[in-house]
């Protein structure tokens, strides 16, 4: 058998590089420990002691404000050093490979790496590396990689569903939108199955779903009102224009139409149903602002906790 | 020294121990119980029921302030902290089964001092076990006991989840 590129020889989890293949036990002990720390950010004095003197650089090979943010307040709530590398204008664009810049960011004695990039699997290319080197003293958190995943992104809206919903047994979840694009909805349903969710539902125009994304066990529905139906949760994806190419979609209008969180189309979902958005948000496109800012979406709190489960695991992966 | 073949009762110790705090809750009604995980928050909670008018008590985890992190990692199950009251200017009873090595207590004052400045911290304990690797003695204690290093003076609750389970000690060898 493979071994999981995640866990080292005694089976602790030392990488985060997806949600698929963390056991529930290993997802429930991400999920409480993001619990205790969620009590940090509110004292008086926000941080632990816990990575004092440790390094982490965030390698964005790929531009990302917010989770690059998230990623740095979380580490400097444990009181480590945060080095921010922003790839795309360094050395990587001297011709410098990806392994290099691994090699010399190990000779300024980093002790994790934060790294996002636009190919799927450099994350998971970067630990075979470092076990290959003897460096198992590094770890690696995948903050998002291509079409891939975004394990951390998953465990966030793992502890809002957690948070809302009291847990998953039963749970009737639906993404909406891009979802051949989202590395968010891969690491969702991942993380769902896991856990136990009652129903997972991925609704979108034929274009922007995966072809073979029945196979992760989800039902598909072209209809939003179909595939609403009775729902616990309402994931919106963003429409990410950028990675389009080819005529995928007629316009974001007619998307918006079709397929756009409005509270009409909500009527569908439970009356308590929550409705969840990873940010950056199109309003108007995906999601309308009239449900963006009503109490049933709980986008913000989806930042506040991505801290806390941020800080779970650097420290979880630091401790071995 | 006790006679570790029969360990004295901890419901009985718990009766002792607030004794020995009440007067200073007639002194002070302001005083902040805080119990540190597990045991000392168990024994926490049992002490405020024997006390007079007090504010809530409290409860430190302090997984994220233990100095041997790098070689232990976090354990598996953390608890969130809870100081339910300002403790800015008040004094502060920290509450814990047994004192060992002293490395928890002062790992609890850290977290403490990360929610505001008290008046005085004081450490009640039901079990002194001697063998401090720190500067730090108990204020109040019922038990000071010897026992081998090997030893390892658990405090468990039955059944675990119920604040009124019943407390009792036991000896593992660890």
């Amino acid at each position: 058998m493979m071994l999981d590129p995640q866990l080292d020889a005694d089976g602790n989890l030392v990488h985060l590089l997806s949600t698929e293949g963390l056991s529930r036990e290993q997802l429930n002990r991400l999920l409480d420990t993001g619990a205790s720390f969620l009590g940090v950010s509110d004292r008086d004095v926000k941080k632990v002691p816990l990575l004092r003197g440790k390094s982490v650089f965030n390698l964005f090979f790929e531009n990302s404000t917010r989770t690059r943010t998230t990623f740095e307040i979380a580490a400097k709530r444990l009181s480590a050093d945060v080095i921010n590398l922003n790839m795309s204008t360094s050395s990587t664009a001297k011709g410098e490979t990806l392994l290099d810049t691994v090699d010399n960011l190990c000779a300024m004695h980093a002790d994790m790496f934060v790294v996002r990039h636009e190919s799927s699997g450099a994350p998971h290319l970067i630990v075979d590396h470092l076990r290959r080197t003897g460096r198992n003293d590094i770890h690696v958190i995948n903050a998002g990689d291509g079409r891939h995943g975004h394990p951390t992104q998953g465990l966030l809206d793992m502890y809002t569903i957690r948070h809302y919903k009291g847990g998953f047994e039963g749970l009737k979840v639906a993404l909406i939108g891009d979802i051949l694009h989202s590395r968010v909805a891969r690491s969702d349903i991942h993380a769902l199955k896991t856990l136990g969710a009652g129903s997972i539902r991925v609704i979108g125009p034929q274009t922007l779903i995966p072809r073979d994304i029945e196979s992760l066990g989800v039902e598909v529905h072209r209809d939003l009102n179909t595939g609403l139906k009775d729902c616990d949760v309402a994931i919106a994806l963003r429409l990410q224009r950028e990675r389009m190419s080819g005529a995928l979609l007629p316009s974001a209008t007619e998307f918006h139409d079709r397929y756009g969180l409005t509270h009409e189309r909500l009527k569908a979902a439970k009356p308590d149903a929550i409705v969840m958005h990873p940010g950056p948000m199109n309003r108007g496109v995906e999601i309308d602002s009239a449900v963006a800012d009503s109490p049933r979406a709980v986008i913000l709190p989806q930042v506040t906790f991505g801290i806390a489960m941020r800080m779970a695991v650097m420290s979880v992966l630091a401790g071995g | 020294m006790s006679d570790l073949k029969t360990l004295p009762d901890a419901e009985q110790q718990i009766l002792a121990l607030a004794e020995q705090l009440k007067p200073v809750f007639a002194n002070a009604p302001e005083t902040v119980l805080i119990g540190v995980f597990t045991g000392g928050v168990w024994i926490a909670e049992r002490l405020s029921q024997h006390l007079p008018m007090h504010p809530p008590v409290g409860s430190v985890d302090i997984s994220f302030y233990r100095d041997d992190f790098s070689e232990r990692g976090l354990s598996p199950n953390v608890q969130p902290t809870t100081v339910p009251v300002d403790i800015v200017g008040k004094p502060v009873i920290l509450v814990d089964d047994v004192l060992y090595t002293g490395r928890t207590t002062r790992a609890a004052l850290n977290e403490l001092f990360d929610y505001g400045r008290p008046a005085s911290v004081k450490l009640a304990v039901l079990a002194d076990r001697g063998e401090r690797q720190l500067p730090i003695a108990p204020d109040f204690c019922v038990w000071p006991v010897r026992l081998p290093s090997n030893a390892s003076l658990v405090l468990t609750r039955t059944p675990s989840d119920d604040p009124q389970g019943h407390l009792t000690w036991s000896l593992d060898d660890a």
